[in-house]
């Protein structure tokens, strides 16, 4: 189709569609005008390239920022892992439906993760274009390395362990924290850091808390029943702010003082409680969605109440939820920005703290840096949401 | 075993307030806040009752603002998604896709910090012909008062609300019967014109519409939003419509297709297809999720904390600032929001139901 007939088919279809286009074409225009003259024009950048560094890993200390390389280089290889194992066992179901996948040539498989993955792809560059050493080009580099190697590994991986390979993402995190923690102590991480170490233990540590109340909210014991319906019902009613200010002022009053533990770990159980009355919601509709049959098939052949639960309605129930628990885990990291409010140094506090700094002071650079602050949030929310979406196309909720 | 952590709990509280000297009982809402208000006539005297009471009344305010906006803005938006035309969906999209995945927060400071903070100085505000004064000191828009005869505007507007629904009903009915066009619309808006109208006339007009306006350095007329307030408003409503949007589009997409072809088959208008076929099957999926936005909007106004506008956590934190106890405080305020959930699920319940009574 030409470009006029496109034209004439999406924009000026009629007169009124024509109307149309030009007046939202003039305030998308301006719109468009305004924001490419700040970013290139009149905003002043300096003080997010500045303080990079901060923005990224808060005060981590220079000299043992060689951790957080190994860590990210380490991840990069269990994603690959991941990807790999996934890949493999697709291939193997469609041998064993006897409908062979069809070899997609190198560089569509490119063209694929670009469009899946261009705007982190397009912030990494930014951020190593911003940045002023050659240490984050190598970092990269070998990120982008190990991703690679896990991927191959992990596609010739067996089946028989690779089992083991999808435990790794939800172990791993809890293993390299004493060797991040180790030079600091987690009270005084920031920056992006402490949003994934906020986001991603919260997100582990509510998953099970959240199982269990979904299936106490379905028990056919009245009071627990009850108690998870107090419980689910409290925390979905109050804003999360407000469990964040107790978390960091009243919480105090609910422990002995010996036990009382720091202010990183009292926020972590306020995220986890939440997440896990959400999550709980979550589930119950997943559970809702298995057939009574599947249940009663599995009293038919003799299973006892945990195995049903545990390996026919739980697996199905989940499968299902996968998008909207996704969904949730995005509002989770979006969330963390909170702790803002009770003065930790999260990115948002970054952001606001540069315009402090006595070469930056008092010339009104807010803007510049809570775009940036709002840039890394957008890319990952934006990403995982559009993973989620891919699972859900994938799994073929709701078409089957 | 949850009892005993319970009690557990309740045990360490109430050795840990022993320790420290701080005491449990709800006796401090009686006691002088100690601290101002800003932007309400609230004293550091007055009680710290009256000052929770006003916090309630500012949570109240931006979040029925918030959701009135949100939806206004999130259906336009939603169904400019579903546009045919190319510009206007991508459009859509992008904002969509732009604040949805941004935190709220992030908005919330960015609105105060980088927008209403820097706007001009009252002495060289930004006016736009007469309807809006635009600066740091506030934002003010025009605005209705009542000459201390509220009630009796509140009455002509029963009347008049009632009027317009019988001859509404008397409309339907007379369509019923004979089949001819009813225009039960245009009728109903006519008999509440007229009623509004009269009244007014006859009471001598109790109702006095100003616009801002500055006169010399004081701003007079209209109702002048403070910075604080605007800031949160306004990214407490965009960030909700782009919620609201996705619902919309989902819900519009969810109504059969076939209703829409039977609708063309019928040679109805696009306007009336949309308003008076799928809409209205649209609103009816809509409604809970819509519901559950509104509960995360008036939940999210207490990220005004960030921003010191005096709604209730922020209300609750500075009066534990000032010596409130904590515990109690918390829990006075866990369960006023416990409350303003409930009043708002029950209301949009209801409105399912009676959405839902119309399905066959």
């Amino acid at each position: 189709m030409t470009a006029v007939a496109w034209a004439r088919s999406n924009l000026f279809r009629n007169r009124r569609d024509a109307v149309t286009t030009i007046v939202a074409g003039l305030i998308v225009g301006w719109v468009l005008y305004r924001t490419a003259r700040f970013v290139v024009v009149t905003g002043r950048w300096e003080v997010v390239r500045t303080n990079l560094t901060l923005f990224l890993v808060g005060r981590y200390p220079n000299g043992d920022q060689w951790r957080v390389a190994v860590v990210a280089i380490g991840a990069g290889f269990v994603a690959g892992l991941v990807a790999g194992q996934v890949a493999r066992r697709r291939l193997g179901a469609a041998i064993a439906n006897g409908t062979p996948l069809p070899t997609v040539p190198f560089t569509d498989r490119v063209r694929d993760v670009v469009a899946r993955y261009w705007p982190a792809l397009t912030l990494l560059l930014l951020l190593l274009l911003l940045a002023r050493t050659a240490s984050p080009w190598l970092l990269a580099a070998a990120t982008i390395a190990a991703t690679v190697a896990g991927r191959l590994l992990g596609a010739r991986t067996p089946r028989r362990v690779g089992w083991a390979i999808f435990a790794l993402p939800a172990v791993l995190p809890l293993a390299v924290l004493p060797f991040l923690t180790d030079p600091l102590g987690w009270d005084r991480w920031g920056g992006m850091m402490l949003t994934l170490l906020l986001a991603s233990v919260s997100m582990i540590a509510c998953f099970p808390l959240g199982v269990l109340l979904a299936l106490g909210r379905r028990s056919t014991l009245p009071a627990l029943r009850a108690v998870s319906i107090g419980v689910i019902e409290f925390f979905r009613g109050i804003p999360l702010v407000v469990l964040v200010l107790m978390s960091d002022v009243a919480l105090g009053f609910f422990f002995p003082r010996d036990l009382l533990p720091g202010k990183v770990v009292r926020v972590i159980v306020a995220f986890t409680i939440f997440t896990a009355a959400y999550v709980a919601e979550i589930v119950r509709g997943g559970l809702q969605s298995v057939p009574r049959g599947q249940t009663e098939a599995a009293q038919a052949l003799g299973l006892s109440p945990v195995r049903i639960t545990g390996l026919i309605v739980l697996p199905q129930a989940l499968r299902n939820v996968i998008p909207a628990l996704v969904g949730q885990f995005i509002s989770l990291f979006k969330d963390t920005t909170l702790v803002f409010i009770i003065g930790f140094l999260d990115v948002l506090s970054v952001a606001d703290n540069v315009t402090k700094q006595p070469e930056f002071r008092g010339q009104g650079l807010i803007a510049e840096t809570l775009v940036f602050a709002a840039l890394l949030f957008w890319v990952g929310s934006y990403t995982l949401s559009r993973e989620s979406q891919r699972i859900e196309r994938k799994l073929g909720v709701g078409t089957r | 075993m949850v009892v005993a952590f319970g009690l557990w709990l309740a045990g360490n509280v109430r050795a840990n307030s022993a320790k420290t000297n701080i005491p449990l009982s709800f006796d401090y809402l009686d006691q002088p806040a100690t601290f101002p208000i800003a932007g309400s006539s609230f004293r550091p005297t007055q009680s710290v009752r009256d000052a929770i009471v006003v916090g309630l009344g500012n949570t109240v305010r931006v979040a029925l603002a918030g959701i009135v906006l949100a939806t206004v803005l999130g259906t336009l938006i939603g169904i400019a998604r579903l546009s045919t035309n190319w510009l206007v969906s991508r459009a859509a999209k992008v904002y969509v896709e732009l604040f949805r995945n941004v935190p709220v927060l992030v908005l919330v400071v960015f609105a105060y910090l980088a927008v209403f903070l820097r706007l001009p100085r009252l002495e060289d505000a930004t006016t736009v012909s007469g309807l809006l004064v635009i600066s740091v000191r506030a934002v003010a828009v025009p605005w209705a008062r009542t000459d201390g005869r509220g009630w009796l505007v509140l009455g002509i507007l029963v009347v008049a609300v009632a009027a317009a629904v019988a001859v509404a009903r008397w409309r339907h009915r007379a369509f019923d019967r004979t089949g001819q066009p009813a225009f039960a619309g245009v009728a109903a808006t006519v008999a509440f014109v007229a009623v509004v109208a009269a009244a007014f006339l006859a009471t001598g007009g109790p109702v006095d519409v100003t616009a801002p306006h500055l006169d010399g350095r004081v701003l007079r007329g209209g109702i002048a939003m403070p910075p604080e307030y605007a800031a949160l408003l306004c990214a407490l409503a965009l960030y909700t419509a782009s919620h609201v949007a996705e619902i919309v589009r989902g819900s519009i997409q969810a109504v059969p297709k076939g209703q829409n072809e039977a609708a063309t088959a019928l040679a109805l208008s696009s306007g009336q297809r949309m308003r008076q076929v799928v809409l209205p099957q649209a609103m009816r999926i809509a409604v809970p999720a819509l519901a559950n936005q509104y509960l995360n909007l008036t939940k999210n106004s207490s990220l005004a904390v960030a921003i010191s506008y005096f709604e209730l956590t922020k209300v609750t934190q500075v009066s534990i600032a000032s010596r409130a106890p904590a515990v109690p405080s918390y829990l006075l305020l866990m369960v006023i929001y416990l409350a303003l959930s409930l009043t708002i699920s029950a209301i949009t319940n209801q409105v399912n139901r009676r959405l839902a009574l119309v399905e066959r």
